[in-house]
């Protein structure tokens, strides 16, 4: 009994100690002399769901992996609830941990099954006992609708049930902040549904999020904030019903006109 | 059928088509054989000749090792054609009567039984960590690994406070130490390589450089130069009376030479992982060594499996090579016996040879057949 109570507290989602979930504040970074990022400045509140999309190469995959330091920006400011992002390594792994990511191409562990693929992060970095992290497991697999593959590998699911464990792996560290990259790009037509209404539950819930998605009826559903991306600045930023109605950017005209058919 | 031919531009299939059995066999042995011995010209060729060199061979060589073979004998003299009154084939006597120095060496005949105590013990550790079966897997890792090494020491040198007398190292010859040198380097081999595939790709410079170099250099020279370092260069450099063992000298040279090139095979592995493998682990907030140990070396080791049974095998081959540093090792405990005027015939070298390729090819064998069976059952657990 003990034990399936303390496995019931962990699985609040994280909570958020400052409004700001995320500041960033003239962040620039460059790939050798590319100038990849250019004075990107945003701020997203506790809570809100941000989606973020542009062209291809605009920079907008880099801007989110810049958020848990998997790039390294070279100037301005990154704050993740109250703490900047500096090279010191503490800092790092405390904000990893409080920041979930989903990738394109799901990047499971696929020498672990399904259940290992979601008790790994909870036993070793958080060292939950394994029983407990097991029910949180169990827990969030029900929730993404896949409890019968937990002893399953990765390869022997399709890649929409992937994605969902991706997730689910995701919420066993009951992040504070989700960060979605191009989470449907990589995916059969048929599949793009089941994980875009994980996602949208999700958002229903409150979590904050961030998504670089081409989906755009994702993004009129639950986006708080549309983000135009365009060689690696910022161009347009506004409610989804105002972003679709009335573009405003002469780039965010174009390139909604060749996505919306 | 005036609706069949004209074009239809809509179309619905009302039932579904059933499964149905092939037209004609698409197994069996007498379509093995034709697809994998005789599907070409150039395959008829070569399977005929294959037969032909069989042919060729086997009969001679099983007329020379059994039919004509002489199992028992005291000396030479017994395996003369004149003494047995037949064509003689193999002198196998031979082998049976040097069997213990070829085992043991010069190790006292009183304390044999400790050798062979050393190989149950190991004997026991390699089952214990390799069969599926075993319970106990990680207390039989720390016994091969921490235990085994320590009491086998022990066992074989001795140590006179728990009354095992003193045997030293130039007593130690034959099967025995090839064994203790193949399983020393490739026990050693693996976690050292292990870590310099990890500092060769490490993003610190010191930890990088010194991998580099220190893999650079042993691979820059051959093992006969490490040996002879080992045992004539090395002892020249230190002061008299601080001067480890010959064997012991010769171990940490054969471990540092497969450990470089463990590392080289390793760092294949490392290199094909993908790097969403490295930044999923990230993400999720592993540190370096857990996200390595759970996650990266399961499947780079995965990978390299058969790079790293190709080193073991060669490193069980290139032991031979101590015998040029004198040390007496299987091989050369076979030469030192052909040389007893005991046994000198010019048919005596050839079932001798014959029994140490069979004894090293047993080995070899073995770890590959194992390798084989490891890489099917992992392929099975993670399709991708």
């Amino acid at each position: 009994m003990a034990s399936s109570q303390s496995a019931l507290s962990a699985l609040r989602p994280g909570v958020l100690t400052h409004e700001n979930a995320i500041e960033i504040t003239g962040m620039n970074k460059w790939f050798g002399s590319f100038h990849v990022l250019r004075d990107v400045d945003l701020t997203v509140k506790r809570g809100e769901r941000v989606v973020i999309c542009g062209p291809s190469g605009s920079g907008k995959s880099t801007l989110i992996r810049c958020i848990n330091r998997l790039e390294e920006h070279q100037q301005g400011s990154i704050i993740v609830d109250g703490t900047e992002l500096t090279a010191d390594v503490k800092k790092i792994d405390e904000i990893r941990r409080d920041v979930g990511m989903v990738f394109q191409h799901f990047n499971l562990f696929p020498h672990l099954t399904i259940l290992e693929n979601l008790t790994l992060a909870p036993i070793w970095v958080k060292k939950m006992p394994k029983k407990e992290a097991d029910e949180i497991a169990m827990h969030y697999l029900r929730r993404v609708k896949i409890p019968e593959q937990a002893d399953k590998y990765p390869g022997q699911l399709s890649g929409g049930q992937q994605q969902r464990v991706a997730i689910a792996r995701s919420l066993c560290m009951s992040p504070k902040i989700m960060l979605f990259d191009e989470p449907t790009s990589a995916l059969d037509p048929e599949m793009v549904k089941e994980v875009l209404d994980t996602m949208v539950t999700l958002a229903q819930e409150g979590m904050t999020m961030i998504c670089v998605t081409h989906e755009m009826g994702f993004a009129r559903q639950v986006a708080s904030r549309v983000i135009f991306m365009d060689q690696g600045q910022i161009v347009e930023v506004n409610t989804p019903d105002e972003f679709f109605k009335n573009p405003q950017h002469e780039r965010t005209k174009l390139f909604l006109s060749q996505i919306l058919h | 059928m005036t609706d069949m031919m004209s074009p239809a531009v809509s179309f619905v299939r009302p039932t579904v088509i059933e499964q149905k059995t092939p037209p004609f066999r698409t197994s069996g042995p007498i379509l093995w054989a034709r697809e994998n011995l005789f599907s070409s010209p150039l395959n008829i060729i070569l399977t005929l000749l294959s037969i032909g060199a069989v042919l060729w061979v086997v009969p001679g060589l099983v007329q020379f090792m059994l039919i004509d073979a002489v199992w028992s004998a005291t000396s030479s003299k017994d395996c003369l054609a004149d003494v047995v009154k037949h064509p003689v084939g193999a002198c196998w006597g031979f082998v049976t009567a040097r069997f213990g120095y070829l085992v043991y060496g010069q190790y006292p005949d009183a304390e044999r039984w400790r050798v062979d105590l050393f190989f149950a013990l190991e004997a026991l550790g390699i089952f214990w960590i390799l069969s599926r079966k075993t319970p106990f897997k990680i207390a039989g890792f720390a016994y091969f690994f921490l235990v085994f090494p320590v009491v086998g020491f022990i066992l074989l040198s001795g140590m006179s406070s728990i009354g095992l007398p003193t045997v030293q190292t130039h007593y130690w010859g034959g099967f025995l130490v090839t064994i203790v040198i193949s399983t020393v380097g490739i026990v050693a081999s693996l976690p050292i390589g292990i870590l310099l595939a990890l500092g060769r790709r490490s993003a610190m410079p010191i930890a990088r450089l010194v991998s580099v170099i220190m893999i650079e250099f042993v691979r820059g020279v051959p093992l006969i130069t490490i040996l002879f370092m080992a045992n004539v260069m090395f002892p020249l450099f230190v002061p008299e009376g601080w001067r480890p063992d010959s064997l012991l000298r010769v171990l940490v040279g054969v471990g540092f030479f497969s450990a470089a090139y463990m590392a080289e095979a390793v760092r294949g592995g490392l290199q094909a992982i993908p790097r969403g493998q490295y930044e999923a682990a990230q993400a999720l907030g592993l540190g370096y060594w857990q996200m390595m140990i759970k996650i990266i070396l399961p499947q780079a080791l995965k990978i390299v499996i058969p790079n790293i049974v190709n080193n073991f095998i060669g490193l069980f081959k290139d032991t031979t090579l101590v015998a040029i540093v004198g040390i007496f090792d299987f091989l050369r405990t076979i030469q030192a016996s052909l040389a007893d005027p005991n046994w000198r015939t010019s048919q005596m070298p050839l079932a001798a040879y014959l029994f140490a390729a069979l004894v090293y090819f047993i080995f070899c064998y073995g770890m590959a057949r194992y390798a084989i069976s490891v890489e099917r059952r992992l392929a099975t657990g993670n399709r991708h």
